[in-house]
Formats: C-alpha cells, sequence, structure tokens
C-alpha cells in the first residue's frame, strides 16, 4: 500500500479539485438534497460517496468538487444551508489518506492470464473472481494508482469497470466526528431521539 | 399524553406555535383536515381563489407583521399552484410555513390522481422540508419547520403530509425542547471582526452604508439609525430595504440600483467603504459587479454567511444579526462629522434630483403615486406587484418605517399586489393598506377580489391602467429598437370587473380627478379599486440598462422630458 503523503487538493489533468467531506443527518431525501445543491449552483462533482459514520443516524459524504467550477468556500457555505447537514470539512488543505476502489474485470484467455496476475501482482490488486475468458480485479488505492492499473489492463480489453470515487480521511488524531463537543443537555436530547452519546462510541474519540 | 388524529395534532400545533391565520384552499387528500378544522376555531382560515394567492397571502402577512404566515393546499395541483409563492417568499426570506397534502402512504410513488412529487419539487425554493410518514412525527416537524423559518435567516419551510397519516391516530406529545446539529445560526458577530469594522469605519472619508430587507426583518432599523448617526454615515438602502431608514432623515439618500436614485448609485460607486447590512449585493442592486466601484472596501454584515464573498470580495465580514451587531459597532465607532462628503452626495442630489415631477397635462403614474402619499399623509402600508408601477411606487412614496412597503423584490412576481395586500390587512387590520396594482400584473390574480369581499377586508386598490406591460414596453423600446411584440394587453372594465364581485369602484382620466378619487377611497370603510387611466408611454427613469454599472446609471433624456 503506497504511503505517501496526499493532499486533499491536487491537480488533475490540468484541473484543480478539492475534497470536501460531510457529516449529513441519515435521512430520506438528503442525498438529493446535496447532489440538487451542486447542480443548482453549478458546482462540478467529479465523485460522491456516502457511507455510515461511527455515529448512529449520520452518514459521511466524500465529495470531489472541481474547483475550477467553484470557489471552495462557496461549496463549504452552501453546504452548511442545508439543514440536514451537521458538519462540513474542507481537507483541501490536509494532510490525508484519499483511497478509493475498483473492480476490474478484464478479458483473458489460458495464454495472457498470467501476464494480468503479474500486472495485478504490481499494484497489489486482488483477484476476486477468475473464468476461463475473465478475471475480475480489485485494486484499492489512490486515483493514480487506479488510473495506472486501468492503463495496463487496457490492452486486454476492459469488459466492466466500477470505480468507488474518492474516500479521505485527515491523518492524526484531528477528526471530522460531531459528537465530541456536544453539551451535555443536547447530547441527552440527542440521546431520547435514539442517537447515541460521545461516551457510549465504540472507540475514543479523542 | 393523549391520543389524536394527525389533523387534530397539526392543528394543536399550530395553536400552540400562536398561529391564528391559515390561507389555504380545500382538495381530496386534506379532506380530513378541514373535518377537523372547526375543532379549533382560534384559527382562522381564509379560503382563497387560487393556491398561488395563498401563498402570496402567507407572504403578505409575515412581511406586514413579523410572525410566520401560514398556507394550505392539497396535493398535486394544489401543491404546485403554491410554488410561485413558495420560491417568492424564497427569494424574500419571508418566514413562511407551507402545508400540503399528499396522497395516501400506500399510493405514494404510484402516479395516483392528484399525486404530485411535492416536497421533491420545493426542496430546492425552501430552507427545508418534509415529508411526513406518521402521525406521530407530525409535532416535531412543525416545531422544528417554525423554527428553521423564523430563525437565522428566515425562509419558507414545507411539511407534506399523505392523507392517510392526516386519519392516524397517535399520542401526542408537544416537544418542549428541540435540537437541530445541523442548524445553528450564528447571531452574534465576531467581536474581532465587529473592532476591525470599527476601525475602517473611523478610517474611511466617503463610507456609506447600504441598507437591506435583513434591517427589516431583524427589527435592526433603530439601531441603524443609532449607528449612522453617530458616525454620520450616509444611509441608501436596495428597494427591498426601503422602510428600514427613515426616508425623511437627513442622512438618507434613498435607494440604488436600476432604477434606484441618480444620486443613491453615485454615492455608492464614488464611497471608499461600503458597510452592506442585511443584504446580499444582489445585481439589480449594484449594477454590472465587475463595473462597481474598483477599489472600494467592503464590511458585509449578514446572518447568512453563504452571502458573503457571494457576489464581491468581502474586507470585512460579519455573520451575525444585524440587531446585535450594530449596536456593538455603534459603540465601538468614533463620532465624526464627514461634512464634505455628505456635501458632495447633497450637491448630487441637487444636480440630480431624479424624484422630479414634470409639470403636463398628462395624466402621470409618478403623479398619481405621489398624490397618494400625499393623500396618506406617509401612513399606508404600500403593497405592489411587479413592473413599472412597483419602481413608481418605490421612488413616489416615502417611507418612514419598516415594514410600509411589501413587494416581490427578488423573484419579481407579477400578480403579488393583490393577494399580498389581503394578507397584510389580515395581519394588520387597522393599517390603510393600498394595492399599487399594473393591469398586467393584476391580470394574474384578480381573481382574489373575492376574497376582499369573504373576508371584508378594506384593501385600497390603485391600477396603473397604461394598456400596457410597461416595463415589458420600455425595454422592447430601449434595447429592442421599438419593436413592440405582444406587450399591449386587452383588458376587462376593471370598474365593471370590480362591481360584478360587488366591490365600489372609480375610474380617473384626469389629474384634476386624481386627489378627489383618493379622498373617496379612504373614506369609504370597504375594498375599492380606481382604474387610473395613465399615460401610455411613460418610462421609469432613473436606469441602469441591463448588464451596465451603476456608473453609467441613465437619466430620463430631453426628449422625453418634453413630452
Amino acid at each position: 500500500m503506497s504511503t505517501t503523503t496526499t493532499s486533499g487538493s491536487r491537480s488533475r489533468q490540468n484541473h484543480t479539485v478539492h475534497t470536501v467531506v460531510a457529516i449529513v443527518e441519515d435521512k430520506p431525501g438528503v442525498l438529493m438534497r446535496v447532489s440538487s445543491l451542486f447542480r443548482r449552483r453549478g458546482f462540478n462533482i467529479e465523485s460522491l460517496t456516502v457511507g455510515p459514520t461511527e455515529e448512529r443516524g449520520l452518514s459521511r459524504m466524500t465529495i470531489v468538487v472541481d474547483g475550477e467550477s467553484a470557489p471552495v468556500e462557496q461549496v463549504e457555505k452552501q453546504l452548511y444551508k442545508l439543514i440536514d447537514v451537521v458538519k462540513v470539512s474542507d481537507l483541501s488543505q490536509e494532510d490525508v489518506v484519499a483511497r478509493e476502489l475498483a473492480l476490474i474485470k478484464v478479458r483473458c484467455n489460458n495464454v495472457n492470464r498470467h501476464e494480468l496476475l503479474d500486472i495485478a501482482n504490481v499494484f497489489r490488486a486482488d483477484i476476486v473472481d477468475m473464468a476461463t475468458n475473465s478475471i475480475i480485479l480489485q485494486v484499492v488505492g489512490d486515483e493514480d494508482k487506479v488510473d495506472g492499473l486501468i492503463k495496463m489492463c487496457e490492452p486486454y480489453g476492459i469488459r466492466e469497470l466500477s470505480r468507488t470515487g474518492r474516500m479521505a480521511m485527515v491523518r492524526g488524531a484531528k477528526s471530522t466526528n460531531v459528537h465530541d463537543k456536544e453539551p451535555e443537555q443536547i447530547a441527552k436530547i440527542h440521546a431520547s431521539q435514539g442517537r447515541r452519546v460521545a461516551g457510549e462510541l465504540p472507540f475514543s474519540s479523542d | 399524553m393523549v391520543r389524536m388524529t394527525g389533523s387534530q395534532i397539526l392543528l394543536e400545533c399550530l395553536r400552540r406555535e400562536g398561529i391564528d391565520t391559515i390561507f389555504g384552499y380545500p382538495g381530496g387528500v386534506v379532506l380530513p383536515l378541514y373535518d377537523t378544522l372547526p375543532e379549533f376555531p382560534e384559527l382562522r382560515h381564509i379560503l382563497v381563489r387560487h393556491e398561488q394567492g395563498a401563498a402570496h397571502m402567507a407572504d403578505g402577512y409575515a412581511r406586514a407583521s413579523g410572525r410566520i404566515g401560514v398556507c394550505l393546499g392539497t396535493s398535486g395541483p394544489g401543491a404546485t399552484n403554491l410554488v410561485t409563492g413558495i420560491c417568492t417568499a424564497w427569494m424574500d426570506s419571508t418566514p413562511m410555513l407551507v402545508l400540503t397534502g399528499n396522497v395516501s402512504r400506500t399510493l405514494l410513488g404510484k402516479d395516483g390522481f392528484q399525486e404530485a412529487d411535492i416536497t421533491g419539487i420545493t426542496h430546492s425554493i425552501t430552507k427545508h422540508n418534509y415529508l411526513v410518514m406518521k402521525a406521530e412525527d407530525i409535532a416535531l416537524a412543525v416545531r422544528e419547520a417554525v423554527h428553521i423559518a423564523t430563525t437565522g435567516r428566515p425562509g419558507p419551510v414545507h411539511i407534506d403530509i399523505p392523507k392517510d397519516v392526516f386519519q392516524e391516530s397517535a399520542e401526542f406529545e408537544w416537544p418542549e425542547q428541540i435540537n437541530l446539529r445541523g442548524y445553528k445560526p450564528n447571531t452574534e458577530g465576531h467581536p474581532g471582526m465587529i473592532r476591525r469594522a470599527a476601525e475602517l469605519i473611523d478610517q474611511a472619508k466617503k463610507p456609506i452604508i447600504i441598507s437591506g430587507h435583513g434591517v427589516i426583518w431583524g427589527d435592526a432599523h433603530n439601531e441603524l439609525v443609532e449607528l449612522a448617526e453617530k458616525a454620520q454615515i450616509p444611509v441608501i438602502t436596495t428597494f427591498l430595504g426601503i422602510g428600514g431608514f427613515p426616508e425623511s432623515h437627513t442622512l438618507s439618500y434613498g435607494w440604488l440600483g436600476m432604477h434606484g436614485m441618480f444620486y443613491a448609485n453615485r454615492a455608492a460607486d464614488n464611497a471608499d467603504l461600503v458597510i452592506g447590512v442585511g443584504m446580499r449585493f444582489d445585481d439589480r442592486a449594484m449594477g454590472r459587479f465587475s463595473g462597481f466601484n474598483p477599489g472600494v472596501k467592503i464590511i458585509h454584515i449578514d446572518i447568512d454567511p453563504a452571502e458573503i464573498g457571494k457576489n464581491f470580495p468581502t474586507t470585512v465580514p460579519i455573520v451575525g444579526d444585524a440587531k446585535n451587531v450594530l449596536p456593538r459597532l455603534a459603540a465601538q465607532v468614533h463620532p465624526q462629522s464627514r461634512t464634505e462628503w455628505i456635501k458632495w452626495i447633497d450637491n448630487e442630489r441637487e444636480l440630480h434630483p431624479s424624484l422630479h415631477i414634470r409639470e403636463t397635462r398628462r395624466l402621470l403614474p409618478q403623479y398619481v403615486m405621489r398624490s397618494i402619499y400625499e393623500e396618506t399623509e406617509g401612513n399606508a402600508t404600500i403593497v405592489t406587484g411587479v413592473g413599472q408601477h412597483q419602481m413608481f411606487a418605490g421612488q413616489h412614496y416615502f417611507y418612514e418605517r419598516p415594514r410600509q412597503l411589501i413587494s416581490s423584490g427578488g423573484l419579481g412576481t407579477m400578480g403579488f399586489e393583490l393577494p399580498g395586500a389581503i394578507g397584510a390587512q389580515v395581519a394588520t387590520p387597522d393599517a390603510e393598506v393600498w394595492a399599487i396594482c399594473g393591469d398586467g400584473s393584476f391580470q394574474m390574480t384578480l381573481h382574489e377580489l373575492a376574497v376582499l369581499v369573504d373576508e371584508r377586508l378594506p384593501v385600497k386598490m390603485a391600477i396603473f391602467n397604461n394598456g400596457y406591460l410597461g416595463m415589458v414596453r420600455q425595454w422592447q423600446e430601449l434595447f429592442y429598437d421599438r419593436n413592440f411584440v405582444s406587450v399591449a394587453v386587452t383588458q376587462p372594465d376593471f370598474v365593471k370587473l370590480a362591481d360584478a364581485y360587488g366591490i365600489r369602484a372609480l375610474r380617473v382620466n384626469t389629474k384634476a380627478e386624481v386627489h378627489d378619487a383618493i379622498r373617496i377611497a379612504r373614506e369609504y370603510d370597504g375594498p375599492i379599486l380606481i382604474d387610473f387611466q395613465v399615460d401610455q408611454e411613460e418610462n421609469v427613469w432613473p436606469m441602469v440598462p441591463a448588464g451596465a454599472s451603476l456608473s453609467e446609471t441613465i437619466e430620463a433624456p430631453e426628449a422625453e422630458l418634453a413630452r
């Protein structure tokens, strides 16, 4: 696994992208609110991944946004205007771990299969499925690594490709979580609404 | 705890929130709610004639009183008819609660009769919205909705409730406390920023305050006067900010923008410091952004952080409630006289008076508006539609108090005047409410005349009837080479029309009749309509052409003045 330092803001194909993490209420419609906000304000999304967080009732969205289309400060402020958005962090200036997962189904045969296995080995990709005329590679890494593997597979014929888009997390103790600053009274209200409070979390939140 | 139906819970919550009026229209899926309405006699239901009217009435109610306005519609077309009114409220930050019914839960998403995905439609024109799927969730939704709508930067919040949720029973529990972790408006203002702002004001030679709608919503007009007087800063307002600073004040220099006063635009364009309070540097106010006053420093005070730096780079941003920020700022600035700067603006005003009404035999709309001002002694509440008459209402009436001018500024919704005036009259029964109507604008919502009769509301309607969509005609004349297309409007006989509704009406053809007609309207204790047959081709001046900067403001051409 690559351990090089990555910043949340990077230049790719001559344009700047920003990585923004939004902690949102896990409620119906919240994904639409966020994506619609980007459409409405003319911000271009490069990728958007959503999943649960360490706290029940909250989801984490990692949004990679085209920096040319939007000043990242406006993106942050507009996101904050959504009631369901609890916290927004711009990781552009942070030292982050950024990863993406890709599944690549590549055409192969008995003759060239071993070449693909070699390539997979170099990229530390896993073979997660194998058939007589195709294999599925699973790779985890930053975008450049995934791009590199895809490029290497192209000559064999890529039958299908699925990428998750970027997920990112700040290195070190700093975190984007929202529950550790809650005053007791507010934590109580959350508890009464079925949300876990900081002390009951399955990990230390520093 | 008590067991109640969804309808009962909803109405009980409205009652507890202190709501006294609902502007609504019944229909299939909200029938269970209407069935329950008589159990709550303290909730006055006003039956409109089209749901757009309901939303504008709730909007007018809120703008006149500062209290949240409530409107209600059924599913499908009832809900979509509300949309224009919701967006109008959204653009002008009106606290509003929008209630709609929807088809029963089992039918949601099945394209049944009168189903519309109304929460999907309204999410980008509301501050927040809810689709409540259980009766037990109604109370929390109403509590949160009212809290969201009325705090921070106010705005409309929408609650959509399926029919069977109205009918379902649940335990009613009033949520005493609410906490939204994603919603914590910052109202205080950063002390460090306030200090920096005070320093900038002290250093400025030519500062100007641009006061917006936020000063009115934030009830900060007295605080604004205090700051302006102490530091002797001239004040101009945005169109929606009119009334936030008394126009009779020696430091008042009218309002700026596309049809603002020449000297107000000149002052904004020549200031060395602009202090924007509760305004959003909109294009109609500021002209072309890239052409505005190069090198000016900007202090921006607004409760919505997303407005800061959106259109202009800000020197000192202050996120907070004007009511809290202005007194602190006033406490830190040092008294100054700034006579030179004030003299400069006074001189501009003498050279370019802007509001002069020329002598002519024609019945000018400006003259009508000024006559209404004179007859009402500046005390009336003025509600306008959108178009030339709206600009004349802004220019030729002089406003002393907040909430005195009610108009759709952001969205520019034609047809706002009549329902808006109805809402304002309901909210302030003792006020003298004048609806200033365009003949085109009025025809968009004239069906609400029936509500005046039903509710016995003494709204005075003045139609500025020039037989044209006047503002469109002006643009076609000035920017489309006099190519007049689809701009002359056929009208009903407005006097007969009013008569058909049982409303008294007068027609005024000449200047000599104007004052008498206004006097008759004022003395009459019911609704009355005056059809002013004004000059057909009068234009609104001054004007900043679309895409031009404030420095390119043009005054009325000589040829027009000679007419």
